[in-house]
C-alpha cells in the first residue's frame, strides 16, 4: 500500500469497477487508475499523523438513542410507488435475468 | 411593478403587507426575468411557472383577508434540484435520475410551502452535489452571472446565480464540503451552511450522510435569518436532525458585534492563495475591528490533512448512498442488457458522469477489504482531530474569520484534473469535518470585477452569531448590494 | 462410529411481531397486494432516512436475556453492501461490530441428557423484499420483486459451532422457536417465513482442533428439512472426503423435492460487504435501568414454566410439555386452577376436551375461546360436587362451547341436575333388576362385570343423570348375595 510505485493497480480497478457495478471500458479503467492514483497520493499525507489515542467520529451529532414509536403511518399508494418503474410488471419491479457472480 | 424582483424577501413582505404590491406581482416579475436571462445564466432544470402562479395566487388571497402566514408568505423562491418535490422532476443534476418524480416533499420544501414561498422551479447543480463549479451537472453548465464565460461555483451554482441574477430573493442549496459558501463567495451572494443537525435532511437526495446540510442563498443577512428560521428543527423523519430550540434569529441580527472575539486562523492564508483574495479579506477583519471586534490569531494545525480526510470520508459515503441508482426501482435503466448484473453495470455507467464515477471508484476502493483501516479509519480519526482544533479555537473566540476560498470564479474547463478541481475545497472543508456552521458573505471584488467572499465560522447551533456579525458587516459595506450587469438578450457567450 | 466429527451453526433470522417495520411506519403484515405496504424509507427512495423502531429494540433485548446474552450498553447500527433486486438500497442496515447482545446460550436435550448450544450474538437489521421468479431462479429470464417485506424488523441469532448432529440442530431450531413465540417477540411460523435458518456445517477428523471448511445451508423451512438436509451434507462431505476430494467453501440449497443439497455459488471468495458504522442512525446507549425493566417483565421461559408444572402441581412430563406448548394455553390452565379448579382435573379437560376445539399454540384462539378458565373451573366444581356426573359434565362442555353459556345455566335450564336421591334411585334400579333377570342370575353365577351393565342400563334409565357411585351402591344393596 505505501511506499514507492503506483498505490492501485488495474487489477485493483477491475475489481473495484466490479464490486461497484460500473461497467468501465479499457481506456476508462487506465485513465480511472491514474487519476485515483494521484487523488491517494494526495490522500496519503494523512499516514502522517499519529492517532493511536484518538477516537473516530463515526456519528457526526453527539446524540444517542434516537428511536420512534411503533406506530404505523400510511404506506403511499401503490401506484405512486411503481409510477417510476422503469419496468413494471403488473403490481411488480421487473429485472433481467438473474445470474450469480 | 417593475423592481420588485430585485428586492430582498424582507423587503417584499413589507410591501405585500402595505398593500403596495402582491406575491402575483412579484412571481410574475421573477418568471419574466427567469425567461429573458435564464438562456444566459442556465440555472434552472425545470421552471415551475403555472405552480407558481397557482401558489402566487393563493397567497395574494391570503393577504387581501389578512391573513398570511407569515414572513416568508408569497415569496418566490428556488430549490437546488437535490431536494425532493412532490410530483415535480427531481434529477440531482444526474442522467441517471432524469425522469424521476418524486411521490413527496423533502421536509424543508413541505415547510416552505407550509409559510406560502411559491417554488419557481429546481436549480442546477453538479450531478450528485460533486463538484465545485457545476460543470459536472449532467446537462448543461450554469454561468456565473457576473461573468457568463467563468463558473457560479458548485455544487450549487444554480442556487447561487439565481439570487446574484435577481431571478429571485431566496434559494435553498446544500452543503457538504463547501458546496452552499464556494458558489455564494463566486457569485457575490450570502450563502449559509447550517451546523450538521440544525436541518432535515429527509428528502435530500444524499452525498454524503455524515456531511450533508441545506441552507439558504440569500442578498443579505436578514434574509439568509428569515429562510433559517423556517426551515430549521428538528425532524422524526431524520435521526440526525438534533432537537435543539430554533431561536428567532432576526431578533439578534442588529444588536452588533462590540467586544465579539474573532479568531484569525493562520492556516487559512496560504501561498498559493489570489493575493487580491487575501486583500479583501484582510480588508474585512479591519472593517470588524472598526465594528468593535476583538481580533486575534488562532492556529488550527490540521487544516491541511481536511482535505484529505473529507475525500476519503465523502466518497466513502457516497459510494454507498449511491449504490441505490441501479435502474431497477426508478432513474435510467439501459437496454440491451445480457442479465441483472449487466444491467447494473451499463445503468450506473451511462448514467453516471466520470466525476462521480471517480468519486464511487474511490469511495468504494476506501471502503474496501484490507483498506478500510488504513483509509476510512484513519480519516474518521484525522475529522476528530479536525474538531479538536475548532474546539480549543472557540475556548478563545466566539467567531472564525477567513477566506472563502483560495481563489474567484474560474473560466469553464480551466481546472480539468480533479485534484485541482478539489483544492477549491480547502478553507470550507475542515468547517464540514467539524459539523460546525458557516457563512460566506460578499466581501468585495477583484479588480476584473469578480466577487470575493468572506467566511464566518461559529459554534455548533451558534448561527444566530454568525448572522448578526454579517449583518453588522453588511451595514457598513455595499458588496452585497452590486449585482452584475447582465441584460436581456445579451449574446449568449456560454462554452458549452 | 464415524471418523469424522460433525460441527454444525445456525443462523437463524426471526422476524420481529411489531406493527410496523424497523426503519419506517409502514404495517409490517404478512399477505398484503404486492408493493401496498411500501414507503419512500422502505424503498430507498432518493432522500429516504431510517428511523429506529424502539419496539424492535425491545424485542431484541427481551430475546438477549431469555437466552442469557450480555446485552452491548453500546451498540449500532451499520452497512452491509451487496447488490440484489430485493434490496431497495443495494445495502442492509444491520448490526456488525458492534451487536445488540453477545454470548448466551440455549439449553437442549435431545435423550441424552441437557446440553448448553453457546449463542455467538444476537443483532437486529432490515430484512429485504421478495424476489418472484419466471419460473425457476436458474432459468427465469426475468423476476419481479415486490418491497412489501423490505424493511420489516429481522432478528439475527447467531449460535457457535457447538451442535454435533442433524438432531441437535432441530432440537436447536425448535426450542428456540418456542422462546420466541414464548416472548410474543417472533409468531415462529416457518411456511411463511417468520422464521428461516441457514445453517453452516463442517466435518473434521475426530480428535482433530481444526476445524474443516464448511459449507452453508439454506432454504431449510421446517424441522425436518434442518435434520434431513444435515444427514444429507453430511453423507456427501464424507464422502467426499473418502474419495480425497476437497470441500469446497460455498453456499448451497436444500431441495426438498429431490432430497438433496445444490450448489449456489461459490464462496472461496466471501462477499466484500464493505461495513461501515450507518451515518443515519445515531449510535443506541442501552441504559441498565431500562434492561432490567424489561428483564422484570419477561414471561416465564417455557422450561421454567415446565418444570414449575410438574413441581407445583403433581403434572406429568407429558402433560407439561403439552400445557406449555403456547403461553395462552398456559396461562388459561393456572387461571382455571386459581378458580378453584383441581390441577390434575384441569389439566385433564383442558388436554383432552379443550384441545379437540382448538389448537394448543394458538394464543389467540385460547384467549377469545368461549370458556373462559373461570367457567371449565366452575363445571369441575359441579363434578366435584355430584351435581352432575362426568358423562354428563362432557355434554354439558360441549354446549358451553357452542354458546358461551356457564355450566350452572345449561344444568339449569336443561335439568342436568345428577340424581342423588335415593328414593328416586332406588325405584330405578328396581326396575333395572326386573327387566333383566338373566343378567342378574349372571351376577350370582359370579360375572362381576353384570354390574357394570347394569348400572349401565340405570344410566340410561335416567338419561345419564344419576350418580354412578350411588347406584353402584345401591344395586350391590338390592342384588341377591351370590
Amino acid at each position: 500500500m505505501a511506499g514507492p510505485g503506483p498505490r492501485i493497480s488495474p487489477g485493483d480497478v477491475e475489481h473495484v469497477a466490479r464490486l461497484a457495478r460500473l461497467d468501465l471500458s479499457a481506456a476508462e479503467k487506465e485513465r480511472m487508475r491514474t487519476e485515483l492514483d494521484g487523488i491517494l497520493a494526495y490522500i496519503d499525507k494523512l499516514r502522517a499523523l499519529d492517532t493511536r489515542d484518538v477516537p473516530p467520529t463515526s456519528h457526526a451529532v453527539p446524540v444517542t438513542n434516537v428511536m420512534r414509536e411503533d406506530e404505523e403511518w400510511p404506506s403511499l399508494p401503490r401506484e405512486e410507488m411503481l409510477a417510476n418503474a422503469p419496468d413494471r410488471h403488473r403490481d411488480l419491479f421487473r429485472v433481467p435475468k438473474i445470474i450469480e457472480e | 411593478m417593475a423592481g420588485l424582483a430585485s428586492l430582498t424577501a424582507h423587503e417584499l413582505g413589507a410591501r405585500y403587507r402595505d398593500g403596495t404590491a402582491t406575491p402575483t406581482q412579484a412571481v410574475t416579475e421573477c418568471l419574466a426575468r427567469i425567461e429573458a436571462l435564464d438562456p444566459q445564466v442556465r440555472a434552472f432544470l425545470t421552471v415551475t411557472g403555472e405552480d407558481a402562479r397557482r401558489r402566487a395566487a393563493l397567497a395574494d388571497a391570503r393577504f387581501r383577508a389578512g391573513t398570511p402566514y407569515g414572513p416568508l408568505d408569497g415569496v418566490p423562491m428556488a430549490v437546488k434540484d437535490l431536494l425532493c418535490t412532490r410530483g415535480i422532476r427531481t434529477t440531482c443534476g444526474s442522467k441517471i435520475l432524469e425522469g424521476f418524480v418524486p411521490p413527496y416533499d423533502a421536509t424543508v420544501v413541505a415547510r416552505l410551502f407550509a409559510a406560502g414561498a411559491v417554488l419557481l422551479g429546481k436549480l442546477n447543480m453538479d450531478e450528485f452535489a460533486m463538484g465545485s463549479s457545476t460543470e459536472n451537472s449532467g446537462f448543461f453548465t450554469t454561468c456565473n452571472p457576473w461573468d457568463l464565460a467563468r463558473v457560479p461555483g458548485g455544487s450549487s451554482g444554480g442556487a447561487s446565480a439565481v439570487v446574484a441574477a435577481d431571478m429571485a430573493p431566496l434559494t435553498l442549496g446544500t452543503d457538504t464540503g463547501g458546496s452552499i459558501r464556494q458558489p455564494a463567495a463566486f457569485s457575490g451572494v450570502v450563502g449559509l451552511k447550517p451546523t450538521y443537525g440544525r436541518v432535515s435532511r429527509y428528502g435530500a437526495i444524499a452525498f454524503a450522510s455524515s456531511l450533508d446540510q441545506i441552507g439558504p442563498f440569500a442578498r443579505d443577512a436578514e434574509d439568509a435569518a428569515l429562510m433559517l428560521g423556517t426551515i430549521a428543527g428538528a425532524d422524526p423523519m431524520d435521526s440526525t436532525a438534533i432537537d435543539v430550540p430554533v431561536p428567532d434569529y432576526r431578533a439578534t441580527l442588529g444588536q452588533g458585534i462590540d467586544r465579539l472575539r474573532l479568531g484569525v486562523p493562520a492556516e487559512y492564508f496560504t501561498d498559493g492563495m489570489d493575493p487580491e483574495v487575501e486583500q479583501a479579506v484582510r480588508a474585512a477583519i479591519a472593517t470588524l475591528e472598526k465594528l468593535g471586534a476583538r481580533t486575534e490569531p488562532v492556529s488550527m494545525p490540521h487544516t491541511e490533512y481536511g482535505l484529505a480526510a473529507y475525500y476519503v470520508i465523502a466518497p466513502a459515503e457516497a459510494s454507498s448512498n449511491l449504490a441505490r441508482y441501479d435502474g431497477v426501482k426508478y432513474g435510467l435503466r439501459a437496454t440491451g442488457a445480457r442479465d441483472l448484473i449487466d444491467m447494473y453495470s451499463k445503468t450506473r455507467a451511462a448514467g453516471f458522469g466520470n466525476e462521480v464515477k471517480r468519486r464511487v471508484m474511490l469511495g468504494t476502493y476506501v471502503l474496501s477489504a484490507g483498506y478500510y483501516d488504513a483509509y476510512y479509519g484513519q480519516a474518521q480519526k484525522v475529522r476528530t482531530l479536525v474538531r479538536r482544533d475548532f474546539d480549543r479555537a472557540f475556548e478563545k473566540v466566539d467567531l472564525l474569520v477567513a477566506p472563502t476560498t483560495p481563489g474567484v470564479a474560474f473560466k469553464m474547463g480551466e481546472k480539468a484534473d480533479p485534484l485541482q478541481m478539489y483544492l477549491n475545497d480547502i478553507f470550507t472543508v475542515p468547517v464540514s469535518l467539524a459539523g460546525l456552521p458557516g457563512v460566506s458573505i460578499p466581501g468585495g471584488f477583484t479588480q476584473a470585477g469578480l466577487p470575493i467572499g468572506l467566511q464566518l465560522i461559529g459554534r455548533a447551533f451558534d448561527e444566530a452569531t454568525l448572522l448578526r456579525a454579517a449583518h453588522a458587516y453588511q451595514s457598513v459595506t455595499d458588496w452585497h448590494t452590486r449585482r452584475p450587469a447582465l441584460q436581456t438578450g445579451t449574446a449568449d457567450r456560454t462554452r458549452r | 462410529m464415524s471418523e469424522h466429527e460433525t460441527i454444525v451453526g445456525l443462523e437463524v433470522h426471526a422476524q420481529l411481531a411489531t406493527r410496523t417495520k424497523m426503519f419506517c411506519g409502514c404495517g409490517a403484515v404478512f399477505g398484503a397486494p404486492p408493493n401496498t405496504r411500501t414507503c419512500p424509507v422502505c424503498q430507498g427512495m432518493p432522500g429516504s432516512l431510517p428511523v429506529i423502531n424502539r419496539r424492535a429494540v425491545e424485542f431484541g433485548i427481551m430475546t438477549a436475556l431469555a437466552l442469557g446474552c450480555g446485552i452491548n450498553q453500546h451498540n449500532r447500527f451499520a452497512r452491509k453492501h451487496y447488490y440484489y433486486p430485493d434490496m431497495p438500497k443495494n445495502y442492509q442496515i444491520s448490526q456488525y461490530e458492534e451487536p445488540l447482545a453477545e454470548h448466551g446460550r440455549l439449553v437442549i436435550d435431545t435423550g441424552p441428557g441437557p446440553r448448553e448450544i453457546g449463542i455467538q450474538r444476537v443483532h437486529l437489521e432490515e430484512d429485504v423484499g421478495k424476489l418472484v421468479h419466471e419460473g425457476a431462479l436458474e432459468t427465469a429470464q426475468s423476476s419481479s420483486v415486490d418491497f412489501n417485506r423490505a424493511g420489516v424488523p429481522l432478528m439475527e441469532i447467531v449460535s457457535k459451532p457447538d451442535l454435533r448432529s442433524p438432531d441437535e440442530a432441530a432440537a436447536y431450531l425448535k426450542t428456540l422457536r418456542a422462546i420466541v413465540v414464548f416472548l410474543g417477540v417472533c409468531d415462529g411460523n416457518m411456511e411463511e417465513g417468520s422464521l428461516r435458518c441457514d445453517a453452516n456445517i463442517s466435518l473434521r477428523p475426530r480428535g482433530q482442533a481444526e476445524y474443516g471448511t464448511k459449507v452453508e445451508i439454506k432454504n431449510m423451512n421446517s424441522f425436518r428439512n434442518v435434520r434431513d438436509a444435515l444427514e444429507y451434507e453430511i453423507r456427501r462431505q464424507t464422502r467426499a472426503l473418502d474419495t480425497g476430494e476437497r470441500i469446497v467453501q460455498e453456499t448451497r440449497l436444500w431441495d426438498p423435492d429431490r432430497a438433496v443439497t445444490v450448489s449456489m455459488r461459490s464462496k472461496e471468495f466471501a462477499h466484500d460487504y464493505r461495513y461501515f458504522p450507518e451515518p443515519d442512525l445515531p449510535p443506541l446507549d442501552v441504559q441498565p435501568a431500562w434492561v432490567e425493566e424489561i428483564r422484570g417483565r419477561l414471561p416465564e421461559l417455557p422450561d421454567a414454566r415446565r418444570t414449575r408444572f410438574r413441581q407445583a402441581y403433581g403434572l406429568s412430563s407429558y402433560e407439561a410439555d403439552l400445557l406449555t406448548q403456547g403461553r395462552g394455553l398456559a396461562d388459561y390452565f393456572e387461571a382455571a386452577t386459581q378458580g378453584g379448579g383441581k390441577p390434575k382435573a384441569v389439566a385433564n379437560w383442558v388436554l383432552n376436551e379443550l384441545l379437540r376445539e382448538l389448537p394448543g399454540d394458538d394464543d389467540r384462539a385460547v384467549a377469545t375461546c368461549p370458556i373462559p378458565p373461570a367457567n371449565l373451573a366452575a363445571l369441575l366444581a359441579l363434578i366435584d360436587d355430584g351435581t352432575i356426573s362426568g358423562k354428563i359434565a362432557k355434554d354439558v362442555f360441549e354446549k358451553m362451547y357452542r354458546t358461551g353459556d356457564t355450566a350452572q345455566a345449561i344444568v339449569s335450564r336443561e335439568g342436568l341436575t345428577q340424581v342423588a336421591d335415593e328414593g328416586a334411585l332406588g325405584s330405578a334400579v328396581d326396575r333395572v333388576l326386573t327387566e333383566h333377570v338373566k343378567v342378574v342370575e349372571d351376577f350370582r353365577a359370579g360375572k362381576k362385570a353384570a354390574l357394570g351393565f347394569l348400572v349401565g342400563q340405570v344410566m340410561k334409565a335416567t338419561q345419564g343423570k344419576a350418580n354412578p357411585a350411588l347406584v353402584n351402591r345401591l344395586l350391590i344393596e338390592k342384588l341377591p348375595k351370590g
